[in-house]
Formats: structure tokens, sequence, C-alpha cells
């Protein structure tokens, strides 16, 4: 709570501070740069295209270049550069000839706007205080338990040393009263009764070993089951950022999955083709287990992987594969075809591997079993609609049986060959 | 009740006084047991804190812990792409066409790749004025993950950098222009315009360039022929199908004649349609691939065919011939000549006879019946080498004259006869290169070993036939550090293009004429629309060609002599010219005729064999041995070759194939047979030879071991062409009847049905249909499959247990009379069990196959039956029906009983003793991670202990379907196939979906020619055959 009031009140402060400086507004000149320019420049940093910040200013005092020649820079760069200006030019060769995408829509105010977002003073990393009444409170929580549980035995305990007295001094007082405490009549122990039961012994030994072997086969039927399997990968690669929070398809990534039985891993100038722009995360990204720049520093290793140079903004060639650990794995004998599964029967990504937008760490979400299989084979039916494949089929199907839909099992998925050969 | 018998345990208790006995009654361990020298280390034993106890806690503790940490799952990685290719994605097959040239098997070809690996060769559809890939250039994507391939360029046996072997090179080729010595291409025929072209301009940049184009197994003979009359060197070219009476005069045109892939023409006229098929009478010494065919087939000598070859001509061409032959000889060529003059343009004469006056009457005959299916004009130009010319090059080097000799495709020091000669000359030779992917017999002479990468890593181009053209593209990056000899070429003339680039240019400027580029390279073949003429380069001077004699015939004739036994020298199907001597798969190929794997042979008749005192008999399990004999072919011995007794061997006549007996550059297990090259004294396949009996028999791993039909005609049913137009269907292909409340009932009808039937109606019903007509037993689907289904190779020692591991084999049989038909008649005709017609000898003859029989070929796999016995007896339920008809097998289900095997009729099923995959004691490639690259990722490879057999590659047929509901579409006919269908070019094979009314194999169904195996069995295969039906 603490933390967002901050950081809004910051932000205010600089909005008010900076709109004033400035002939055009900046927040939406913000948001204006971030629609527009985003994809090439940063305000501090080298990218696709130079860091802007206070770019209007610094031209003018460097290259003695005023506004009018942005306009027509943003507007046309390739006309400028073509008509010879010098510097259109220069910034034409120092970025390799890669001109910039013309924004002949955007008015004079909206460069305005942009133009005063890029003047903005630099906010100053404000170090984020602690929240340190959260964390008393969820400790306090935990103490509180434990205090009561230690009060509990501790009552328990003076209760049974209260019945220990009390049962002495009783005794003691009969003592001395030479009252007789009455012995119980000795009658055989359940235990040795028991033992000379033998239909009971016999009983018993049947149910302990059925018992075991109950266990014994659970036990051996979870080997080689890997539910919940959750390994460390080389670069701490979040789910729930990427699929939850940016809410990026699946199959943007996992694209085999359309046409292939492999869902595929991606290849690493999939991960550039958005991380060549991303070199770190928002600040609003990190939780408490994770932060920033652990983030970061995973980014990092990814462009280690890839061979890119972010400073220079080229890739070296020099490039590291990743070994990720395989989380999904069938045995080699049994054949799943991802694309049937998402484009014929339409299944959901999540229907198999859970809630994979939640999860920080991937994990196995099903037990991938048989029996697993084959009771969705067996509740799901399949589905005709719109597939001209199934077209003749089901007209055959439902004039034959009267029934309008058909479960996989009862169109041959149970049969042993379609998945083992 | 007491005995007195006294058991004695050894001898030595019989003697009197035997210390040992009386010493071994105090005493059971006459040595003493050394625990005193164990436990005098008093010192060590009491300083180890170990006691008994302890151990034994430790060692219960590891097991324990070791067989608990071995439920846990490995951990498996995955290594994505940095920069992925858009054209791979993992999972999903791309298909490249290119083209095989490798100097003897040239075919264009479909390379289906996997994330980037060439897993499999299938026929090129759009390669129509070529033959289909036979079992050698199905076999050849195995060779790319050859272990023992060269993986680096070397010098005397020690790894070089390309850069210093091309440096070297060229300062030595300076040298040898500087001296006037000259320098010899001696090479493979490469057929290839744009290699032409680039040795053209080698010529022109060193001056004193020679080309030799060498073929190993050479067609010189027929290439002198025709060019003496057609002034081109080049083969005749022959379409089959259209011919009605083809004539064969010691010619194996169905298996490597002239280079092969005449066989799908030839089938397409076998099939009767409109009560017409295509009669075809073979002349041979050797039972042939074509003489199994035959529907007449003569067994002669070579001397003999040339006489009857001579005669043919002149009854066809007129003039009259000498010399005699054995009456029912000369009545066959008699009879033989009206036949081709009654066919006129229909009919077409070949001859496989290593003479040029042979050679030039067979293109007179052709010319002059005016033959449909002779061709002058798309010659073929895959066979290029002149003998004479290698000859005098060999001379040359001897001589001195040669001052570098690069060879490329070649290997010389193993298929020259006169290999010796050819090594001291090169030692005269200042400079060697051999362009080799092997470190083989050529290689351990030569002074540079260039490493040669394999087609798939290769760019080229092929000009086939006239004006048909064929392209060859690289379908993987090199596995190792390799250069073509085309692009050394292109760096010797100091060329800075690229092969590929060099080939586009001057398909640009001769052969495209305006067409595009990429889509040749798509189609991997391009018809050239106008006359293009490539201009060849090997070097053949004129005098070097041989004339034929200005009357052919008479010469031909008078030049037979029959003094002594005559050798025939052929190719087998499996291995060709021995350059694919260390891959597993043809190691293992059974021989079509033959049966025998892992082996060339000499081939006897039974006469010569009983003779000689040669026998093949069979040991306690039934493996086949065989006598051994010494080869004498002029001063040149062959010894302890392993004989086996042929039928259809002509009397006099022995056969031995080339190919085998390689002894550098490939694994111990592939060093197999003998080398027949030894024998091929100038280049003639014929030769005279003494046979002499040696000690000992061999050990042969044959996978047929019963050879007749016994009289069981409804295994293969047979008829003739006439009977088959002439009377009803129930006369030649009756359906077995059982009896039902004593009325005869067709076993097929549903009353005599033990089981319910299935509903098939709905949804796929796959069948398979074989015709026996067009299935000339070439074999490339039993490669094909091995390809396709991950089959392992066994080896030698265990295919002789009878554990071949073929899901599909080709089943041959023999007659036992002259025809099938006289079998099923004596069986019939058998009363009692003894006398004259009595069955127990009568069996037994049956046994013996006929010196000269009919023979027919069957394939046969799973036939899927759909009441199939194997089901119902499997313990575990790990064979299943399903509903298309497959019979499915879950290996992971399988525990190993083989009580399927045990009750399955059609003995398909084979069983994995072994673990054949990663094993040492099966060093094939199975047990390297280059030869795994082979494997198909669709298929599990099997384990020890489990059953397998043919699924009716039930991964293709998923794919189609899984494909056509992912796009949503119907599927068109011709889109299942399973890999033998598709790799049978000739039509044999028909795979398809019965539901859909309007399929091909759907109308096979209702053919008058369809049967099932054992149809009487009631077993309801998913897999029929069609009768053949012989033009008799």
């Amino acid at each position: 709570m603490s933390l967002n009031f901050f950081r809004l009140s910051l932000m205010f402060l600089l909005v008010f501070s900076t709109s004033l400086s400035a002939q055009g507004d900046a927040a939406a000149g913000k948001s204006l740069f971030n629609a527009n320019c985003a994809a090439c420049h940063k305000l501090d940093k080298k990218m696709t295209g130079p860091a802007l910040r206070n770019v209007e200013a610094r031209l003018a005092e460097t290259e003695g270049l005023d506004r009018e020649w942005l306009y027509k820079w943003i507007r046309n760069s390739a006309g400028l550069i073509k008509s010879g200006d010098a510097y259109a030019n220069k910034i034409y060769k120092e970025y390799n000839g890669v001109a910039m995408t013309a924004y002949p829509q955007l008015s004079n105010t909206d460069l305005d706007n942009i133009l005063a977002y890029t003047a903005e003073v630099k906010a100053t990393p404000v170090p984020v205080p602690v929240p340190v009444g959260a964390q008393s409170v969820s400790n306090g929580g935990d103490f509180n338990n434990s205090l009561i549980l230690g009060a509990l035995a501790l009552l328990f305990g003076l209760l049974a040393v209260a019945l220990v007295v009390v049962n002495k001094t009783l005794r003691r007082f009969a003592n001395e009263k030479g009252l007789e405490i009455k012995e119980e009549v000795k009658r055989p122990s359940l235990w040795k009764a028991f033992a000379q039961n033998q239909f009971l012994i016999i009983l018993t030994v049947i149910f302990l070993l059925l018992s075991s072997a109950y266990f014994v086969y659970g036990y051996l039927s979870q080997i080689g089951v890997n539910q919940g399997y959750e390994p460390v990968q080389p670069i701490h690669y979040s789910h729930r950022i990427h699929a939850g929070d940016n809410g990026i398809d699946c199959k943007y990534c996992h694209s085999s999955a359309r046409v292939s039985k492999h869902s595929g891993i991606p290849s690493l100038n999939i991960c550039m083709n958005c991380h060549k722009s991303i070199s770190e995360v928002a600040e609003t990204t990190a939780t408490p287990e994770y932060s920033k720049e652990f983030y970061d520093g995973e980014i990092k290793k990814l462009y280690e992987a890839v061979g890119w140079d972010d400073a220079e903004q080229k890739y070296t060639g020099d490039t590291k594969p990743v070994k990720w650990v395989r989380i999904h794995n069938l045995p080699d004998f049994a054949y799943f075809n991802h694309s049937q599964h998402v484009v014929v029967g339409g299944i959901e990504c999540q229907t198999c591997h859970g809630p994979v937008e939640e999860m920080e760490i991937m994990s196995q979400h099903s037990p991938l079993t048989m029996g697993w299989c084959i009771n969705c084979h067996r509740e799901t039916n399949v589905k005709v609609k719109d597939n001209n494949y199934y077209t003749k089929i089901h007209e055959q199907l439902k004039k034959k049986y009267g029934v309008e839909n058909f479960t996989i099992a009862q169109m041959g998925g149970l049969e042993c060959g379609k998945c083992h050969y | 009740m007491s005995s007195n018998k006294k058991y004695w345990t050894s001898v030595e208790e019989l003697k009197e006084d035997s210390s040992i006995v009386e010493a071994l009654k105090q005493n059971e361990f006459v040595n003493e047991i050394p625990t005193d020298e164990f436990l005098s280390d008093k010192d060590t034993l009491e300083e180890s804190s170990t006691t008994r106890r302890d151990f034994l806690k430790y060692v219960g503790f590891s097991t324990a812990a070791a067989s608990l940490a071995a439920c846990e799952g490995p951990v498996i990685k995955s290594i994505p792409y940095v920069v992925q290719p858009d054209t791979i994605i993992p999972g999903v097959a791309n298909y490249y066409a290119t083209t095989i040239a490798n100097g003897f098997d040239f075919a264009s070809v479909l390379v289906k790749t996997r994330e980037g690996r060439p897993i499999k060769i299938e026929n090129n559809a759009l390669a129509t004025a070529f033959g289909g890939a036979n079992a050698r250039v199905n076999a050849s994507v195995l060779d790319l993950y050859d272990s023992t391939r060269v993986q680096a360029p070397k010098k005397d046996g020690v790894d070089i950098s390309w850069s210093t072997l091309n440096a070297d090179v060229v300062k030595s080729l300076n040298e040898t222009k500087a001296d006037g010595k000259q320098i010899i291409l001696f090479t493979q025929t490469f057929a290839s315009p744009s290699t032409s072209k680039l040795i053209a301009e080698f010529k022109a940049k060193y001056g004193n360039v020679s080309h030799v184009s060498y073929d190993a197994v050479s067609e010189s003979k027929a290439l002198d022929a025709f060019q003496a009359k057609y002034k081109e060197r080049a083969l005749a070219n022959y379409d089959f199908s259209k011919a009605e009476t083809i004539v064969s005069v010691g010619a194996d045109f169905l298996g490597d004649w002239q280079g092969g892939g005449f066989d799908s023409g030839y089938s397409k006229g076998r099939i009767p349609t409109n009560g017409k098929m295509s009669r075809h009478i073979q002349f041979e010494s050797n039972m042939s691939l074509s003489g199994a065919n035959a529907d007449k087939r003569i067994p002669l000598t070579p001397s003999q065919q040339k006489i009857a070859l001579a005669k043919l001509h002149s009854y066809v061409v007129g003039g009259s011939v000498s010399g005699t032959l054995p009456a029912h000889i000369e009545k066959a060529v008699s009879a033989t000549a009206l036949e081709l003059n009654k066919a006129g343009r229909n009919g077409v004469v070949v001859t496989g006879l290593q003479d040029i006056n042979a050679q030039t009457i067979v293109l007179e005959i052709n010319e002059q019946l005016n033959s449909k299916a002779f061709d002058t004009k798309n010659v073929i130009k895959t066979r290029q080498g002149s003998d004479a010319t290698v000859q005098s090059f060999i001379n040359d080097m001897k001589a001195g004259k040669v001052g570098a000799v690069i060879m490329s495709g070649v290997n010389p020091m193993y298929t020259l006869p006169n290999a010796l000669d050819f090594a001291a000359g090169l030692k005269k030779v200042k400079l060697s290169v051999d362009f080799t992917s092997k470190d083989d017999e050529t290689a351990a002479v030569s002074q540079y070993i260039a490493a040669a990468p394999h087609y798939l890593e290769s760019w080229g181009d092929v000009e086939i036939k006239r004006g048909h053209f064929a392209l060859m593209q690289p379908t993987i990056r090199p596995l190792f550090d390799t250069k073509q000899f085309q692009e050394s070429l292109l760096k010797w003339t100091s060329n800075d293009v690229t092969l590929n680039d060099y080939i586009k240019t001057t398909w640009k400027e001769t052969i495209l004429n305006g067409s595009s580029f990429n889509q040749a390279l798509h189609d991997g073949v391009f018809v050239a629309k106008s006359n293009v003429f490539v201009e060849e380069t090997s070097t053949i001077e004129d005098a070097s060609i041989e004339t034929p004699s200005t009357n052919a015939a008479s010469t031909l004739a008078s030049s037979a002599n029959s003094k002594g036994i005559e050798l025939t020298l052929y190719t087998k199907t499996g291995m060709g010219d021995g350059q694919q001597a260390n891959n597993p798969w043809l190691q293992e190929f059974p021989d079509p005729i033959s049966r025998a794997s892992w082996d060339n042979y000499v081939t006897v008749s039974k006469a010569d064999a009983s003779e000689w005192a040669l026998v093949n008999d069979h040991d306690a399990t039934g493996a086949l041995n065989g006598s051994y004999v010494d080869l004498k072919v002029g001063n040149k011995t062959l010894n302890n070759v392993p004989v086996i007794i042929q039928p259809g061997q002509a009397k006099g006549t022995v056969g031995l194939s080339l190919g085998y007996g390689r002894t550098a550059g490939l694994k111990d297990e592939m060093k197999t047979g003998v080398n027949a090259y030894e024998l091929y004294a100038d280049f003639n396949t014929v030769q005279t030879v003494t046979v002499t009996k040696a000690s000992g028999m061999h050990e042969f791993a044959c996978l047929q071991l019963q050879n007749t039909l016994m009289g069981r005609g409804d295994i293969i049913k047979e008829t003739t062409l006439e009977v088959f137009n002439t009377k009803d269907k129930k006369h030649w292909n009756a359906v077995p009847v059982v009896s039902l409340n004593h009325q005869e009932v067709e076993v097929t009808s549903p009353e005599v049905d033990l089981w319910d039937e299935f509903d098939r109606s709905i949804g796929h019903h796959f069948n398979l249909s074989i015709d026996l007509n067009a299935c000339t037993g070439c074999g490339a689907c039993v490669i094909a499959c091995h390809a396709e289904n991950n089959v392992p190779v066994v080896g030698k020692e265990e295919i002789r247990r009878s554990r071949d591991m073929h899901w599909l084999r080709i089943d041959r049989y023999y007659s036992s009379e002259e025809t099938f038909a006289e079998d099923d008649a004596k069986k019939e005709g058998f009363t009692g069990l003894f006398g004259e017609n009595g069955s127990l000898g009568g069996f037994g003859e049956l046994e013996d196959p006929s010196v000269n029989p009919q023979v027919a070929f069957q394939p046969v796999m799973c036939q899927h039956c759909n009441h199939a016995p194997c089901e119902t007896v499997c313990p575990v339920a790990a064979t299943a029906h399903g509903k298309q008809g497959q019979n499915h097998m879950a290996y992971n289900r399988c525990v190993g009983t083989r009580y399927c095997a045990n009750n399955c009729p059609y003995k398909v099923r084979r069983f994995n003793w072994f673990l054949y995959a990663g094993n040492d004691e099966f060093d094939y490639h199975l047990n390297d991670d280059l030869g795994r690259m082979v494997v198909n990722p669709d298929v599990t490879v099997r384990s020890r202990g489990v059953m397998e057999k043919c699924s009716m590659c039930i991964q293709k047929t998923q794919k189609t379907i899984l494909d056509a509901k992912r796009d949503g579409r119907e599927i068109k006919d011709g889109e299942f196939q399973t890999a033998c269908s598709a790799a049978c070019s000739n039509g044999a094979m028909l795979f398809g979906d019965i539901n859909d009314k309007e399929s091909k194999v759907a109308k096979l169904t209702e053919d008058d020619r369809m049967y099932h195996l054992l149809e009487s069995v009631g077993t309801k295969p998913n897999v029929m055959y069609h009768t053949k039906v012989r033009n008799i």
C-alpha cells in the first residue's frame, strides 16, 4: 500500500513538474512513445535506434538542429537522408543503413508531447522501502500459533502432573487409613488371548498381507510417474510472466504444436523476437521471492546463450545452446501427437498441462499415465463439426447408431496400435 | 533289500592301490584351500574396523540403495536450436528430390529427412523416365551413416587439411605439366554435364590430361557395338512395357544388365489386361532374376548362347550360320524365332554376352524387327567405360608415362582383375589422389586420400538418358571434413564459384533453355524440350574401340568354343559391384534366387554337383552347409569357394557373383565371400574355369530351407494365359470349400465362420494387394521395410539359426516337376503310402527341385487376418485387432511367450532373441551413434524378449489420417501407402482403403485373380494375392 502510494505520488510529482517545464504534455507523450517508438528506442539506452533522453536539447547543443529538423526526420527520415542532410546521413550510417520507419501520421502536437516526454528528468531509482509492517504481521501469525500450542502443551503437562500428584495423595490417604486397595482378578491379557486365538492370527496375517500388497502395488505403480516433477532449469523461465501477466499465446512460442507431434521447445531466436528490446523486467514484475535483479540476470543468461551483445545491439555469433531439462517425458513406445489434440480436438493446452500461466516454475501437472490418457479418450467426444474429414464418417455412424456424439473410444481411440507402434 | 552292486565313479578306482583313490577317500580337496594364506594376514584383518557383520550390512544397504535409486527416472535434457531453420519443424518430415549416381546405380529419388537427418529413400514419382530405386539404392541412406567412412583428407595415412592437400596437388600438377607427363583422371562414369564441363576446363589448364571412365562391371562391348553402329557412345534404351515378345540371351535385364532399371516397364506388360500379356523367353546359364520370371527358360552354356543368338539372327535377319546346338535348344531357338517374326514390331531381343558381335547382332535384330521397345534416341548414358582405354592407361602407368593420377568413385585395387599391375603402375606415378569415402583397397596404395562425401551430402547433375536430366542436392550438411571431386577440380582450376553455382550456371547455359532451375531442383528431374547435346569428356581413342566384324553372326557362332566348364560372373541384387559392402542391410538381404545372405558362392547344377561329389546338406538345426571348391581361371585361383547347388543352372556351367570378398574399409563382420573380380579377366563375365573340390564344409546363412511347394497349389495359385482367358474363375482360382451339414460351403462364407465379424464398414479398412504377375522379386520392398521400421540386422550366425528379423520376406519356390501344375497333379495322384504313386516316396521326391524348374516369387508379410490366430493365444493381449484391419502389436505389453508365432500359419512373426541395438555382440549400424541416425523416430526400437512383425506401416497410415483430420479434408485414393507399396516401382504392391469403393485396391478385391493365402484356414487376411498367370 505504502509503496504504491509512494510511487504514485512520485509519478505525480514528476508529471507535474515536467509538464510545467516543457511545451508538450509528457503524460500523453509517454503513451505515444510507448505505442510508436518503444520498439526501437529507449530513453537511456541505445537499442535499434539511439537513446532519446533529451534528444532535442542534445541536438540543438551539438548539431545546432532545431525542432523543425526533428519533425522532418520523424515524419520522413528517408526523404531527409536523400536530401543530403549531413547529420541525417551520419545517423543513417551509424546504424548500419537501417532507416527509421516514417511516421507521417503524427501531428506536431503529438511530436511535441513525445519530445516533452523525452525531456523529462530521469527518475533516480528510489530505494524501495522495506515493507516492515507486512513482514511482522505474517511472522506474528506464526508466533501466535506456536505460542498457543506451547501454552496448551504446558497446560496439559501441568494437568498430567496434577493427576499423578492427586493419585499419589489418595493412595497415601488410603494407606494411612489402612484401606486395602482391591487387586483386580488377573485375567489373561488381551494380547495373550489374541496370540492364543489361531483364527484371529490367520485373519490378521491375511489382512496384513493384503494391505501390504496394496501398498506395495501402489508404490510400484507410481514408479516412473513424475506428476509434479519440477526440475531446476538452466534459465529461470517464468511461464507466469509470459503466459500469465503478458498473456502471450502458448502457440506463439510452442508453434509446432499446431503442425507436429512435438509442441517444440522454442528456439532462442523466438525469445529474441521480444527480448531484443526487453533487456530488463519492470519493477512491478518482481515478486518477494524473485527480485528484479534476479529476473534481469536470467535475461542476461539468455543473451549469453544466444550470443547477443546488448550494449552493441548485435549478435556476436558465439552461441551456447541451452540444455533445458525436459519435464514431460513419454516413453518411446507411446506415440503422442500435439497437433491432433490442439488443432483437431481443439483442446486447451491447460487441460493437460495445468494452469501454466500461473506457474513460476514449470512442473508436470498430469500423471501422463496410460490410464489418464484412456480416461480422457473415454469421456471426450470427437469434434466432428466443421471437419470435412469426419463429414462422411459421421453421417454413416449417425445413421447406423442413431446417436449424435461419439467418444474417442467409440471411434477406435482405445486400440493399442493407435498409440503403440 | 541290500544290493551288492558297486558303482564306480572313475576308472581310477579299478586299480588296486591307487594313491589318488586313497587320497581322495581321506580328503575331498586334494589341494589345500588357501584359507590360511588369507587368514594369516592377521595385521590387516585386525586393523580393519569392518567386521563381517558390518560388511554384510554395507552390502545389504548398498544393494537396497542402488535398487531404490534405480526407480528414479533419468534426467532428460532437451537442446533446442539457437536459430531454428524455418524449413525444419521437429516431428515433421521434409522431402528432397535428389539423384544417386555412384557409377553403378543411377536413380532419381526422394529423400525423407527428419530433423535434418536423411532417414529413407523413396521413389520420385516425377522421374518417369528412369526405373525406381532398387534394393541397393534404398539401402544407400545407411552408407551415409557408415562409421568406417574417411572423415578427413589424409596423406600417407596422416590427417591433413584441405588447403594443404590443394596446395600440394596444384604444385604437383604444375610439375607434371612441366615434365610433360600425362595427368589422368580415373573416374567412375559420371554422366554429368557440369562435371564434363569442369573436366574440360581442367584439361585446358593443365594440358596433357586424359579422362578415363571406368565401370567396375563393364558394358564396354555393348558401348562399342552401339558406337560402331550409331556413332555415339551410349547404350540403347529398352521399354519392355511396349514389347509383347521378349527374348533375352544371357541378359539379366531385371537385374543390373546395362545399368538396370528396366523392371518397372517389364512388369507393366506382365499384368494380363484384355486377355493379353507379354511373353518372355530367356536363354541363360545361371538362374537369374530374369530367368526366374520368364515364361520359358532354356538353360544353356554361354558358348551355346552365342550360337543360339547367331541362329536367331539368321532366322530373323537372314544369312546362315554354322554351329550345332543340342536338339532341344535348336528347337527352342527356331520356335523363338518364329514367335519373334510373328510379333514383328512387338518383339525385342537383348543379350548380356560381353562380345561385340553379340551386341551388334542384337542391335541388328531389333532394327530388323523395327521393335517398338527398342530406342536409339533416348539412349542410356550411365555407362561410359572402355576396357581398352583402361588397359592402355595401366600400361602407360607401368611404362612411366603418367605423372599424376586422380581417382574418384573407383576402387581399381579391388575391382580390377589385374590389380597388381595397377599397383605396380601407381608406384611409378608421382602424384596419386583418391577421392573416396572409404579407406578401401585403392586408398591404401594412394598418396592422398581425399575424403569424399556421400551423395546425400553432395551437389551434382546427371544425364541418365539423352535429354533426361537429374539433379543431386545435399540433404544434410557434410558430416565430416569432406569435399567432392568436382569441388576440388574447381579449386585446382582456380575457380572460386561454389559447385552449386557452377552447376546452376551450366544448366542455365546449356540445359534449361529458359526453364526455372529451382523448379528443376525441386522436381529432381528435368526433361529438355529441345535437343541438348552434352559433350562427353572421357578420352577414348578411336583405335581402342573394338569394331564388330562385317558378318557378326557367323563370327560370333564360330567364336563359341566350349572347352571345359564355363563360369558366368554376375552381380547380385543385394551387393551389385561391391561398393556398398559395408552396408549391413544389404549383407543380410537374402538373394532373391538362392535366398542366402552374407555370402557369395559358386552355383553349380545338380548333375555337375553329383559328378564332382559336391553336396549341400543341412545340419541338425536345418541350417544349410555346402562343399568348397577351388576355381582356376588362367593362372588365377580362388580357393575355398562355397558351393550352392542351383536348380536351373545349365550343366557344364557355374556362376559366381562379383561384389564380395572386400578386404579394406569395412567392418570385420562385413568381410564376407570371395573376390570374383580376380577371375574377371579382360572384363569378360564368361570365363573358362577349372573346378576342383576342396575339403571342408561351408556354413551358409540361408533364409529359406524348403524350396518347393510340395504340390500345394493354394499357396501360389497359378494358371496359364490360355486357361485364364477361356475358363471361368472357379477352374483356376476356386475358393476352398468345407463341409457344413454334408453340403460343400465356401470357407469364406459367414455360415462356416467360428467368429463374430467386426463391423468395419465405417472408417478405413486397409488392404494390401500383391500381384504375383508384376512382382519380379527384386527386393526393394524388403530394404524399404528395414529402413522404415527399424528392423534390426542380426548377423550371419543368427540367420543360420533361422532368427532372421525380416518383416517382409520374398519366398522363392521351385517346381519339383517341370511346372507347378505337374507338382499339383502329382500330389493329387498319390494313392496309398507305398508303391508307384505312394505318398511316402512321392513327397520325398516333391522336395527336390527340378533341373530346370519353374520359379515363383511371393512376398509374405503379416497377413493382418481379420480372424487372427495369433490374437487368440496371446496370454497378455499384446496383439490385438484394430477396426482398420491392422493387427496391432503392443511391444511394451508383450512378455515373449511366442505362442503367437507358434500359432501363425504364415510364420511372419519375429522374436527379438537379443537386444540388437547398442549391443557389441551385434556390431552393426544400431551399435554406433552414427548408424543410429538412420532410425525412424516414429517407430519403436524393439528390445529383447518381445515379438514383432509387420504393422502394415501403421505409423504411415496414421500419419495420413492425422494429416487429413488436421487439414479437415477427405483422403484421396493413393494417399495411403506402406513402405513396401511405396517402394514397389513395378506396381506389384498396391495399398489402400477398401471402404473407399472408388479406390484401386477396392476394385482389386473384386478381381477374378484375387485370392488369400491359405484361404482354407479361414483367417480372412487383409493381404490379398493375385493369381500368377504364365504365358505358356
